[in-house]
């Protein structure tokens, strides 16, 4: 009999095997179902480790320390560095990397033997709501009792503009794998991805330009955390267009033409590479989700509830193909919501800071309740903010323009949210998210002893502003003190 | 700028009264703490004293009106001051003059002034500061079943801890229905726990889900006694409140009448402690012959010292006795079901019918007193009970209750326990009863007079057995008089 013959049958089926479904799959075994983890790579850990957050995390550390380099020999430490910076040896980086990558999507295969989960390697699709169709695969179908959907996202291209594998033309999955360093590098898209690529490109010696369509680089990101960033970048790459969009693109030989229409006009551009970073989308186009029962909405991503329940009952969907803000750690506090579910447990997604964390240079991170969401949502709060040009520790890492802000309801002082930008502002925001969770009032923050020095100060000091006690800043005329 | 005074909780969970007297008009000078109103909360009346001293500038009630914990009650003139009941840090007072800066992004050249963190303009005065800083209290609408939200200065996310919301997940209790304790309004644990219990037994609560229709409940003070049942701070989750009534006028006339006051009260508490408790009844009678001809003696004596040498009154004594000796019946399951809080106090209730409706002062240390000492003592309850001038304390602190409904009629009823005490002893009408003695060839048919007693108690408290020899130990105390003198 061939192995493709047999009917599998699960409690649980996991579609997909990025962090939000690896997440449930383990909760869900751990609470004592039978669980079925099916995805189409052959490695664990989808786009987040194979082909994202992982590897983009890496090559950001070496253009830390490459810029670190070169900042270095202004405070007296000179590595002997030409012009050019530090030499990348593509190959020997590649191969850390994938090291780093290897070593992760190994420990998670383990972790599913050791948890007795069935893994299956094959394109799925819903026959009904209690069967899924595998294609590409050792098996023809599974029958499931329960399901969670968590298939992720994939990036968006322009219209009228593919990303041949290996092109010149390339998403982010390309950006990283590589290939080389262009000597002039487009960068379409001012969002994180864009600038973090464009970022150790620019490090490792690639002249970056950035178009962005909007009239900010991270659009939707208050504009007290980006400005620094934006200075900053504005000596590292070569140009920075805002209220610019990617016209055309054509790869003619070895560089690639494109057109770009701005502020000013348009304009038409050669650069060696085009990294396109627009945004990214659901995958939710090719499961049969229809013959499941399984909606969405207008945008494609599969409506849920707060227990991550879609319109099928036994359904559910987690991570990035369920919306929301499309993170990985987001998509494993959902999995492992879904996963209690099905094992009958009162859970739900009720975060109230989902934080995010930018790593550029200078880092940006915020959590809760942004300035422009308070605007939008007509939530009066108060906003106390600690520059960093005041803190010990920002000094001795050349961090002095960073900024620390709080968020925080007038009369009770409750944290509601949390900014930062500055280097190490992602050991940060953790604190915060843990003081907005807990419904922390300011004095919760300013009364606990932040260790000295370390940026964790610019917390407790932006709480203590707001009290009217600051420390290391001249008490503001208008607020009486405690 | 006028100075506000608001309706405050006196302290014992009280969220809400009417207004049954308006002491003072518009443009009257008062002292701080002179009686401006009289409101009537559950089953007794209280004077409400000024907040501050000065010129009654506006009332904002008039008699009759029905004002929750925070109502604007009156406004006093003159300049802005602080609150006589501030509580709250003065950093999270908002300025006198604050300027209402939108929230925007600025620029990060700012000094620190520019960065200043932006106080919202509050209207109002400092009392309200104060009712953010207390814990919040509650609407009750326990009548047409429909539970409001507490009262929560601001919106958005109830604040919670993430263990606190899993925890109102699992006992399905809704945060929306909770008031917080903590830190500006912050729900604790104990606060969901206290829902919870409240609302346990409603019978049409969904536990699983996290928007409950049932409606919680709970003391908006953290007192660690135990709530008593005649502040009618600790709610039972209106049972009746899922399934709407029929509309009866299909079938005749009808009238509608407000569940007010006493009957209001008493209808939330039976509910309560009939949902709690599992009670087990256990009817017995005692042979008062000698106990009656005793207190015929004797009833003179104790009306020239201004008492009323009841049966009722002999009857505490008895349990009195009884509970000394056995003193998980004068105790309390704690709110976590692990403790029994045994008290080493003997309060007991009596439960009095008046016009108002049924209340229950407190006679205490029924142990330490003299029978001639209950004697007076009772009698005046009562009528000061009958009267409407019981206070609120006079109805707190029992640890047990006896209802005497002999006096009316009646020879066995099962009388409920008064959450959360452990048992109630009921006393039906002392009846003679024909009681035959001797042997089948020289009988002697007599009389003997025969009070029922209708016990009862608490399973989880006592057992059967216990609860038989505690009763026994009252029916012998009760058959003899002077045993039952002694014991005191």
């Amino acid at each position: 009999m061939v192995m493709g013959d047999l009917p599998v049958e699960t409690e649980l089926l996991v579609l997909g095997d990025g962090p939000g479904g690896y997440a449930t799959a383990f909760r869900a075994a751990d609470l004592g179902l039978d669980v079925t983890l099916v995805s189409n790579e052959a490695r664990m850990g989808g786009v987040c480790l194979l082909r994202g957050c992982i590897p983009s995390k890496a090559l950001l550390h070496l253009a830390e320390l490459a810029g670190g380099a070169r900042e270095a020999a202004d405070m007296g430490l000179d590595f002997g560095l030409d012009a050019h910076g530090p030499r990348w040896d593509l190959e020997r980086v590649r191969h850390w990397t994938d090291g780093v990558v290897e070593r992760l999507t190994d420990g998670l295969a383990e972790l599913c033997e050791r948890r007795g989960i069935q893994r299956i390697r094959g394109r799925g699709a819903f026959a009904d709501a209690r069967r899924l169709l595998l294609t590409d695969s050792d098996y023809s179908s599974i029958q499931f009792e329960q399901a969670i959907i968590a298939t992720g996202s994939r990036p968006v291209a322009p219209p009228g503009i593919a990303f041949p594998a290996g092109g010149r033309i390339m998403d982010s999955s390309g950006a990283l794998a590589l290939a080389d360093i262009p000597e002039r590098l487009l960068v379409v898209g001012g969002g994180y991805v864009g600038l973090e690529l464009g970022s150790v490109y620019a490090a490792a010696g690639s002249r970056v330009s950035v178009a962005e369509m909007a009239d900010q680089l991270l659009p939707g990101t208050d504009a007290d955390l980006v400005r620094p960033l934006h200075e900053r970048l504005a000596k590292l790459f070569e140009s920075i267009r805002l209220e610019t969009r990617l016209e055309s693109a054509d790869e003619q030989g070895e560089q690639v033409q494109v057109a770009l229409k701005g502020p000013d006009g348009d304009e038409q551009a050669t650069f060696d590479r085009v990294l396109v970073a627009i945004g990214r989308r659901p995958n939710s186009d090719d499961l049969g989700l229809d013959a499941a029962g399984v909606e969405l909405d207008d945008a494609g991503y599969i409506r849920v509830d707060a227990e991550r329940r879609t319109s099928a009952d036994n359904i559910f969907a987690i991570g990035d193909v369920a919306g929301g803000m499309q993170l990985a750690h987001k998509a494993m506090h959902e999995g492992k919501v879904a996963a209690e579910v099905v094992a009958g447990r009162p859970a739900a997604f009720d975060a109230r800071a989902v934080p995010a964390v930018i790593y550029t240079d200078p880092q940006i991170a915020w959590c809760g309740l942004t300035e422009r969401e308070a605007k939008a949502q007509g939530v009066e709060v108060a906003v106390s903010r600690f520059p960093w040009r005041a803190s010990g520790r920002a000094l001795t890492v050349g961090a002095a323009d960073g900024l620390t802000k709080l968020l925080l309801e007038p009369e009770t002082g409750r944290v509601l949210g949390f900014g930062a930008v500055g280097r190490g502002a992602e050991g940060l925001v953790a604190e915060a998210m843990l003081a907005v969770e807990m419904g922390a009032v300011a004095e919760d923050l300013a009364l606990g002893i932040h260790p000295h020095p370390t940026l964790s100060e610019t917390v407790g000091e932006a709480a203590e502003r707001f009290l009217g006690l600051p420390t290391h800043l001249a008490p503001d005329r208008k607020r009486r003190p405690a | 700028m006028s100075r506000e005074m608001r309706f405050t909780d006196p302290g014992e969970g009280i969220h809400e009264a009417e207004v049954v007297e308006v002491l003072v008009n518009a443009g009257d000078s008062v002292q701080e703490g002179d009686s401006v109103l009289a409101v009537e909360t559950d089953k007794a009346t209280t004077e409400l004293p000024a907040a501050y001293g000065g010129e009654i500038e506006q009332l904002a009630v008039a008699v009759g009106d029905r004002v929750e914990v925070g109502d604007l009650l009156l406004t006093f003139a003159g300049d802005s001051d602080e609150a006589p009941d501030e509580s709250a840090p003065a950093a999270q007072r908002p300025d006198p003059e604050p300027e209402p800066e939108p929230a925007r992004a600025e620029p990060e050249q700012a000094e620190p002034e520019q960065a200043t963190p932006k106080q919202a303009q509050s209207k109002q005065g400092a009392p309200e500061q104060t009712e953010a800083q207390q814990p919040e209290t509650r609407r009750d609408d326990g009548g047409d079943g429909a539970s409001h939200a507490p009262k929560r200065p601001h919106k958005g996310p109830v604040p919670a801890a993430p263990s606190t919301r899993r925890l109102a997940r699992e006992l399905g209790v809704a945060l929306a229905q909770v008031a917080g304790s903590g830190p500006g309004g912050r729900v604790l644990d104990a606060d969901v726990r206290g829902a919870s219990e409240a609302s346990e037994t409603a019978d049409t609560r969904q536990a699983e889900r996290a928007e409950a229709p049932g409606s919680p409940e709970r003391p908006a003070t953290t007192e660690p006694e135990q709530p008593q049942p005649e502040r009618g701070a600790a709610k039972p989750a209106p049972a009746a409140s899922a399934e709407p009534l029929p509309d009866f006028s299909r079938w005749g006339d009808v009238e509608r009448v407000e569940l007010r006051s006493v009957r209001r009260a008493t209808a939330r508490e039976m509910a309560r402690a009939w949902a709690e408790i599992p009670h087990v009844m256990h009817h017995d009678r005692a042979d008062v012959t000698a106990l009656e001809r005793f207190r015929r003696a004797h009833v003179d004596e104790v009306a020239a010292a201004g008492g009323k040498l009841t049966l009722t009154v002999l009857v505490l004594k008895a349990a009195a006795a009884a509970l000394r000796v056995m003193p998980r019946f004068n105790a309390s399951l704690d709110a976590d079901g692990e403790t029994i809080v045994l008290k080493h106090y003997c309060h007991i209730g009596v439960a009095v019918a008046t016009d108002a409706g049924l209340l229950v002062p407190v006679v205490r240390d029924v142990d330490r007193k003299s029978v001639r000492e209950l004697a007076v003592e009772l009698a005046e309850l009562a009528r000061r009970a009958r009267d409407g001038e019981l206070s609120r304390e006079e109805m707190q602190g029992g640890s047990f209750t006896v209802t005497n409904v002999g006096g009316i009629g009646g020879r066995l009823f099962t009388p409920i326990i008064r959450y959360p005490e452990a048992a109630i002893l009921g006393l039906a009408r002392a009846e003679l009863a024909p009681v035959v003695t001797g042997d089948i060839d020289a009988p002697k048919i007599g009389a003997r007079l025969y009070l029922p007693l209708c016990f009862a108690f608490d399973h989880r408290l006592n057992d059967g057995a216990e609860a038989a020899r505690f009763v026994n130990r009252i029916i012998d105390s009760l058959q003899d008089p002077e045993s039952l003198l002694l014991s005191v």
